[in-house]
C-alpha cells in the first residue's frame, strides 16, 4: 500500500505492507534509524517522533496513517553540524549514556519545550514519564530540558501555538 | 601518573555524544547488509515437559521462509552452553542446551528457529508451528525444588546443583558464646535488569573465505567469540566480532545466550547474513533473570553491638539452568555479605537451586544487593533489640583505614579469598549522615505527618572492581601524527570512549584532539580483550592504556634514537608528544614512522578494588495506599579517583534509581505452572521520570587504590547494591509505632499495606 | 512482536465505514488512535483480516457543550478535551478524569471512542461514563442507536457493541452548578494501570446530598454505579460519619480478585480509601 509523507521536510513515497509501524518504516525503509525500538507496545518511548506536530509513539501508528502527515525525527532537530539546544543541553548535563531512549527523550522534549517553554521541572517530569531510562536515573535529562527552554523561548516557542 | 593531568578527573564531554545525539548511532538494529535474512525464535509455552513434536510444515509453506532448524538440524549432539567461570562438574551437569531437545524446562526457552524474508514473516512463521509437549508438573517454589519429587534433569537425581559456603574464622563457636543473637528470615525478589535496547545479532558467513563476522556479542565479545568457535568447529582467528553501539548492558549481556549460537549457526548454513532482534516480550522470558534468593540469617553480638558472626542458610533459584555467569552471585552472597563491617566469623551456606524459570545470572551488584539487604535489616533489628542506637552500631563495626587491608571469607569450594584494597568506611558514612540532615530528620522518625508515616534509613556497602585477570590495548600514531587508542574493554554506553580518551591524553601530554578515536571491543582491536563487567573498564582498560602510553614514548625514542645515531635515553620528546630531540637535532614526532607506529600495552591485575560508601533516605508512607515516597536520597562514596565526575554521577544515580525500582516496583512474577505473569513493561514496571527526582549523589576522592597505577576503583555498581536495605530499613523505621518489619522485596504499595494490616492483627 | 497480516481502509465517510465492518463479518475492526488496538495486535492476542481507519470521517471529533450536556465525538482525543478550557468548567469531573490518562505521546493520539470500545475496566473514560449516566450513540449499516453506559460494559474488554457497530458520540448530561464532585485514583505509576479509582458527585440541596452518584474502576468485573454506597449518602449530610459509612459500603459492594499486582483485600481497602478522600474533597 502505498502513503507518502514529509520527514524533516523531506517528502518520501513508500509502499509497504499496511501492518507495517510508522516506527519499522522510518527505521528500515527510509533509513532513518535514529528513531529507535525499544517494546512495540507502546510504554518505553524510544520510539517517539512528531506527527504534525505532536509528539507519538510511532511504534503505535502504522506506516499507512501517516499519508500526508509531516513527520519529525531526530536526525531533524540538528541544523547540518550545528547542534539544536536540546542536544548541546543533553550533551553538557550527562543526559545521555547508553543513547538508546535518547532520540524519544529529544523528540517529547522538542515537542513539550515548542509549545510550552515555561514548563518547569515538574512538569517536565510529568511529559518525560511516558519516555523510559535505565542509565541516567532522568536527573540530568531534566537539567537539560530546563536549560534548553531559554532557547525556545527566544524562538517565540508558545506564542500563537 | 602524569605531571599534569589536564583531562582526568575533568567533567569532559563525551566523544560517544555527538552520534548519540543525532540520531547516528549504529546499535545492531540499524545494521543492514545486502541480501539480509531475519530470524525468529520458536520458544516452549510450556514451563516443564517433553516435548514430542515440532510440526514446522505450515511454517516451511509460508512464502519467505528460508529455513526453519530445530535441534534435529544442530548435529549429532546438541552442545551445552559451559560456564564462563567458575565451572565445576555439579554445575556443568545443568548447562543449557543451545536448543532445546527432548525436554524443555521453562517457558521462553528456544525451541526452533525461523529465518525468512523479513522479521515479519518469520513471526508469522513461528506462530504457525504446531508444538506437542507431554506436560510435566513446573517446579515452581525452593521447596518443590529441595524435595526433588519433581527432577529438572531425572538423570541427575537431584535440583540442587551446588551449596557455596563463605568461611572465615568459627562462627559457630562465636554464635554459641554470644551475648546476643538473633535469627530471621529474608526474601529478595526475582527481577532483572531491562535495558532499553533488546538483544540483537547480525551475522555473516563467508563460505569463500569460511569467515564469521558477528555484530552483537557484546560486553565479553572474545570470551563469547572464543566458544562460538569451538561450538562451530572454527579457528577462533576466522570470527570477527565487531561492536558498535550497545543500548546498556547491567551484566546481563554477555552470557553467552543460545541465540548467540543459533543465529550464526543459522547464517552459515544459508550462507545468508541474518538478524535477530529480540522483542520485549521476548526479552523478558529470556534475558537473564536474576536476584531471587530467601535468606535465613543469624547474627551475633556483643552486648555492646560489637557485630561477632553471621550465619545462614540461602536458597538461591538459578531458574533452569545454570548460566555462564550462574556463580557471581551467588558466590558474592556467600562470601561478601559482611560488606564494610568487621564481621570477624562467618559461615553462610549458600544452594544454588533449579525452577522452572528461565535462567539466572549476574545483574549490577550480583549477590551484594540481596547481601546488603539481608545483612543491613539485620543490623537494623539487632540495634533495636539491644537498644543501641542504629547509626551507633554501624559505627562501632564499619571498617576504618586501620583495619586495610581486611581479608574476606573463603568462598568454598573456590577457596578464593579476598580483601579490601583502602579506605576507611566511617568518614562516607559520617559525611551521609551530614548530608542529609540525620539528626534533624531523626525527629520525624515514626511519625504520622499529615496522614504520612516518615522514616529514615541508612546503609552501607562495598563494591568490588577491577576484576581481573587482564586488559589488553594497542596505540597507534598515525601518520598524520593523531594518536588512535585500542582496547579490549567492551563499552556498553558507560561513556569508555571519552574516559579512556582522557586517560591517554594525559599520559601522552597531548590534547584529547588528537586523539582519532577510541575502539573498542571489536575483535580487530586488540588481539586478546576481556570486556566489560565487575566495574572493571576504568582500573584494567585504563591501566593498559597507561602501559600502552608508556611503551609508545619509548618506542618514539627508539625510532629518534635510530634517527639520531644516539640511545634511546637521550632523547627528549618534547611538551605534547610533538617533536623529539637528541644533540642539538629536531624532528617532528609525526615524522619518525611515515607507517605509523603501533605499540601494544596490558595490564594484569588480581587484586580487586573496593569503592564504598553509605546511603540514606527519608520517605514517607501512605498507610492506607501503601505508597512510598523517598522524600531524599543522599548517597557518599569515595572511588579513589574520578576520572570523569559527570560519567561516574551519571552512573551513580541510575544505579540508584534501579535500586529503587527493586526495592517499590520491579517483580518479575511467576504463577504455579510456570507462567510468567509480569509479560510487558506495563506489568513488569521500571522507575519512570516521576518516581525518584530527590536524588543527590556525592563522590569522593580519600583512598586512592593501591592495586593499580591510576589509584582509580571500578564504580558502576555501587549505586545500586546498598538501596534495597535502605528503604527497607526506612520503612520498618517509619511503621515502627505499629511494628512493622519488612523482610521481603519489592516494598510495593499492596505489600506495605499487608504488613501494615498483618501488624494490626486484621488479616 | 511485528504486527500479524491484515487489510487496511480508509474510508471517506461513515457509510463506508460501517458497510466495510458488516461486510466483514466480525472480522473487522475499527482503528482511530491505536492506542490499545495497536499492542493487542503486537501481542497477537486479535487477528482481524481488517483494519478500517476511522481519520478520514469528518465530523466526529467535535466537543460540544449545551443545555442537553457535553457532547463527545468518537474522535475526540485527550489532548482536546485537556485542551478546552471551557470543558474543564462544563463538567469537572470529565477533565479531573481525563488528567489522568496515559502518557504525553497517548494523549495525543487515545480517543474517546477508542476507550469506550476497548473497555479496561481500569480505564478512567468507562468509569466516567458509567458514573454519569452517559450515552453511548452507535451506528451500524442498519442505523443508529443509543446505549445507555450502565448497560454497555459488560466485563473486562466486553461490550454491547456489535461488531458491525462504530461508536460516533458520547453525551454526558448536563452538569449542575450546585454540584460537588470528586476524583481519586491510585496507580503505582503515572499513566500506569489504576489499581483502583473512584469517580463520584453529588448535588447539595438545604445542606443534604441528594443524587448521588459513585462508579469505581479498576477493582471489579462489571462497571456499574455503586448504588448501596449512594444509598448512604443520600438526604444526609456529608459529614465523617456519612463519608466513612459510604466508603465502608462501596468497598464491601465491589468485587475485586486476587492478581499479579495485588489482593482482592487491598483492592477493596483502597476502594474505601479513595471513596473516602473523594468524598472528603467533594465536601470540602
Amino acid at each position: 500500500m502505498k502513503a507518502s509523507f514529509t520527514v524533516n521536510g523531506k517528502r518520501y513515497e513508500v509502499d509497504v505492507e499496511p501492518r507495517m509501524t510508522l516506527a519499522d518504516c522510518l527505521r528500515h525503509s527510509l533509513g532513518l534509524t535514529g528513531t529507535h525500538v525499544g517494546c512495540e507496545h507502546g510504554v518505553c518511548g524510544a520510539c517517539t517522533v512528531m506527527v504534525d506536530g505532536s509528539a507519538v509513539r510511532s511504534c503505535l501508528m502504522l506506516a499507512v496513517q501517516a499519508d500526508g502527515a509531516a513527520v519529525q525525527t531526530v536526525e531533524g532537530l540538528a541544523h547540518g553540524d550545528t547542534l539544536a539546544p536540546l542536544q548541546t543541553a543533553f550533551r553538557k548535563h550527562h543526559a545521555l549514556q547508553c543513547g538508546f531512549c535518547t532520540p524519544g527523550m529529544l523528540m517529547t522534549a522538542h515537542a513539550l519545550l515548542s509549545v510550552e517553554p515555561n514548563a518547569d521541572a515538574p512538569r517536565i517530569r510529568e511529559v518525560l514519564s511516558g519516555n523510559l531510562c535505565r542509565c541516567t536515573g532522568y536527573l540530568g535529562i531534566v537539567d537539560a530540558v530546563l536549560e534548553a527552554r531559554d532557547a525556545y523561548r527566544k524562538s517565540g516557542a508558545g506564542v500563537g501555538g | 601518573m602524569s605531571q599534569r593531568d589536564a583531562y582526568v578527573g575533568q567533567a569532559v564531554e563525551r566523544l560517544e555524544d555527538l552520534r548519540l545525539l543525532t540520531g547516528r548511532g549504529q546499535y545492531v538494529d540499524d545494521l543492514t547488509r545486502e541480501g539480509l535474512l531475519y530470524a525468529a525464535i520458536l520458544r516452549s509455552s510450556v514451563a516443564h515437559g517433553r516435548i514430542r513434536s515440532i510440526d514446522t510444515s505450515a511454517a516451511r509453506a509460508l512464502r519467505g521462509v528460508h529455513a526453519v532448524i530445530t535441534a534435529v538440524d544442530i548435529g549429532e549432539r546438541v552442545p551445552t552452553i559451559p560456564l564462563r567461570m567458575e565451572s565445576r562438574p555439579e554445575l556443568a551437569r545443568f548447562e543449557q542446551p543451545v536448543i532445546a531437545h527432548g525436554k524443555v524446562r521453562y517457558v521462553g526457552e528456544p525451541m526452533a528457529l525461523v529465518v525468512a524474508e523479513s522479521a515479519a514473516i518469520a513471526e508469522d512463521a513461528v506462530g504457525a508451528m504446531a508444538v506437542d509437549i507431554e506436560s510435566l508438573p513446573a517446579v515452581m517454589t525452593r521447596e518443590a525444588s529441595i524435595a526433588g519429587e519433581v527432577l529438572l534433569f531425572e538423570e541427575h537425581g537431584t535440583n540442587h546443583a551446588i551449596t557455596l559456603t563463605g568461611v572465615k574464622g568459627d562462627a559457630d563457636a562465636a554464635i554459641r558464646d554470644a551475648d546476643y543473637v538473633r535469627r530471621e528470615r529474608f526474601r529478595v525478589q526475582r527481577h532483572t535488569a531491562v535495558p532499553m535496547e533488546t538483544r540483537g545479532l547480525l551475522a555473516e558467513w563467508d563460505a569463500r573465505l569460511g569467515r564469521l563476522k558477528i555484530s552483537g556479542l557484546m560486553k565479553v565479545p572474545f570470551a563469547v567469540r572464543a566458544l562460538l568457535a569451538r561450538l562451530m568447529n572454527l579457528p577462533e582467528e576466522s570470527i570477527e566480532a565487531v561492536e558498535n553501539d550497545v543500548g546498556s548492558g547491567f551484566g546481563m549481556r554477555g552470557e553467552f545466550y543460545p541465540e548467540d549460537f543459533l543465529i550464526p549457526f543459522a547464517a552459515r548454513k544459508l550462507a545468508r547474513p541474518v538478524k535477530w532482534i529480540e522483542d520485549r516480550r521476548e526479552h523478558l522470558l529470556a534475558i537473564t533473570h536474576a536476584r531471587e534468593a530467601e535468606c535465613e540469617l543469624e547474627i551475633a553480638c556483643r552486648r555492646d553491638g560489637v557485630i561477632l558472626a553471621l550465619r545462614g542458610r540461602v536458597w538461591s533459584d538459578m531458574g533452569a539452568y545454570i548460566r555462564p555467569n550462574g556463580v557471581t552471585a551467588p558466590r558474592n552472597l556467600a562470601q561478601m555479605i559482611p560488606g564494610p563491617y568487621r564481621i570477624p566469623h562467618l559461615h553462610m551456606e549458600v544452594a544454588m537451586v533449579l525452577s522452572n524459570k528461565t535462567p539466572s545470572g549476574s545483574y549490577r551488584g550480583p549477590g551484594r544487593f540481596e547481601a546488603d539487604f539481608f545483612r543491613e535489616r539485620m543490623l537494623d533489628l539487632a540495634a533495636q533489640d539491644l537498644g543501641i542506637d542504629r547509626v551507633e552500631l554501624r559505627r562501632r563495626n564499619l571498617l576504618t583505614a586501620a583495619d586495610m587491608p581486611y581479608p574476606f571469607a573463603k568462598a568454598l569450594p573456590y577457596g578464593s579469598g579476598g580483601e579490601t584494597d583502602s579506605g576507611d568506611y566511617r568518614v562516607t558514612f559520617e559525611r551521609c549522615l551530614k548530608e542529609i540532615g540525620w539528626t534533624e530528620k531523626e525527629k520525624l522518625q515514626g511519625k504520622l505527618v499529615d496522614g504520612r508515616y516518615h522514616g529514615l534509613g541508612i546503609g552501607c556497602y562495598i563494591e568490588g572492581g577491577a576484576m581481573g585477570p587482564r586488559e589488553n590495548a594497542r596505540l597507534v600514531l598515525e601518520p598524520d601524527g593523531s594518536i588512535a587508542a585500542y582496547v579490549g574493554s567492551s563499552g556498553v554506553g558507560q561513556g569508555l570512549e571519552t574516559v579512556f580518551a582522557q586517560i591517554t591524553a594525559d599520559a601522552l601530554q597531548i590534547p584529547i584532539e588528537r586523539i582519532r578515536g577510541v575502539f573498542h571491543g571489536s575483535s580487530s582491536a586488540v588481539k586478546l580483550g576481556f570486556g566489560t563487567g565487575g566495574s572493571r573498564s576504568t582500573v584494567m582498560g585504563g591501566c593498559a592504556l597507561l602501559d600502552a602510553a608508556a611503551n609508545l614514548k619509548q618506542a618514539i625514542r627508539v625510532a629518534a634514537a635510530a634517527q639520531f645515531g644516539c640511545l634511546p635515553e637521550e632523547v627528549d620528546i618534547s611538551d605534547g608528544l610533538a617533536t623529539v630531540s637528541a644533540g642539538g637535532k629536531l624532528r617532528n614526532v609525526a615524522e619518525l614512522a611515515p607507517g605509523g607506529l603501533s605499540v601494544e600495552g596490558t595490564f594484569a591485575n588480581t587484586r580487586r578494588t573496593y569503592s564504598y560508601g553509605t546511603h540514606a533516605a527519608h520517605i514517607a508512607i501512605d498507610p492506607r495506599t501503601g505508597h512510598l515516597e523517598v522524600l531524599d536520597y543522599v548517597a557518599v562514596e569515595d572511588v579513589g579517583r574520578i576520572i570523569n565526575p559527570h560519567a561516574l554521577h551519571g552512573q551513580v544515580l541510575g544505579a540508584i534509581v534501579q535500586g529503587l525500582g527493586a526495592s517499590i516496583l520491579e517483580h518479575l512474577v511467576y504463577d504455579d505452572e510456570g507462567q510468567l505473569l509480569t509479560g510487558s513493561l506495563a506489568s513488569y514496571l521500571v522507575p519512570a521520570a516521576e518516581d525518584f527526582p530527590n536524588i543527590k549523589a556525592i563522590a569522593l576522592e580519600l583512598y586512592p587504590s593501591p592495586t593499580n597505577p591510576l589509584g582509580a576503583k571500578g564504580a558502576g555498581e555501587g549505586g545500586i547494591i546498598p538501596v534495597g536495605g535502605v528503604i527497607a530499613n526506612a520503612v520498618a523505621s517509619a511503621l515502627s509505632s505499629l511494628g512493622v518489619q519488612p523482610n521481603e522485596l519489592p516494598l510495593s504499595p499492596p505489600r506495605i499495606w499487608q504488613l501494615i494490616e498483618a501488624a494490626r492483627g486484621i488479616l | 512482536m511485528k504486527l500479524p497480516v491484515f487489510d487496511y481502509a480508509a474510508p471517506d465517510t461513515l457509510a463506508e465505514a460501517v458497510a466495510l465492518l458488516a461486510a466483514h463479518a466480525g472480522e473487522a475492526r475499527p482503528l482511530a488512535g491505536g492506542q490499545s488496538l495497536i499492542p493487542i495486535l503486537a501481542f497477537r492476542l486479535a487477528a482481524p483480516s481488517l483494519l478500517v481507519d476511522l481519520r478520514k470521517l469528518p465530523g466526529l471529533d467535535t466537543i460540544s457543550i449545551s443545555g442537553t450536556g457535553v457532547s463527545l465525538g468518537a474522535k475526540v482525543r485527550w489532548c482536546d478535551i485537556e485542551a478546552d478550557s471551557k470543558l474543564r468548567a462544563a463538567h469537572p469531573l470529565l477533565a479531573a478524569a481525563v488528567a489522568q490518562i496515559g502518557h504525553y505521546q497517548i494523549r495525543n493520539r487515545g480517543t474517546v471512542g477508542g476507550s469506550l470500545a476497548h473497555a479496561d475496566l481500569a480505564a478512567e473514560l468507562p468509569g466516567i461514563a458509567v458514573t454519569c449516566d452517559a450515552e453511548i450513540i452507535a451506528v451500524s449499516a442498519a442505523g443508529s442507536r443509543i446505549l445507555k453506559a450502565g448497560d454497555f460494559f459488560l466485563g473486562p474488554l466486553m461490550t454491547a457493541l456489535g461488531a458491525d457497530e462504530l461508536i460516533v458520540e458520547l453525551r454526558l448530561p448536563p452538569w449542575r452548578v450546585e454540584r460537588r464532585w470528586g476524583f481519586e485514583e491510585f496507580a503505582r505509576q503515572r499513566g500506569g494501570f489504576a489499581m483502583a479509582g473512584v469517580a463520584l458527585f453529588y448535588d447539595e440541596h438545604n445542606g443534604l446530598a441528594r443524587n448521588t452518584h459513585i462508579g469505581v474502576i479498576g477493582a471489579s468485573s462489571r462497571l456499574q454505579r455503586i448504588t448501596i454506597a449512594e444509598a448512604v449518602v443520600n438526604g444526609r449530610v456529608v459529614d465523617e460519619q456519612t463519608i466513612v459509612a459510604a466508603a465502608q459500603a462501596a468497598a464491601a459492594a465491589v468485587d475485586p480478585v486476587d492478581d499479579v499486582d495485588a489482593s482482592a483485600a487491598y483492592r477493596r481497602a483502597l476502594v474505601a480509601t479513595l471513596v473516602e478522600r473523594a468524598l472528603r474533597r467533594a465536601a470540602a
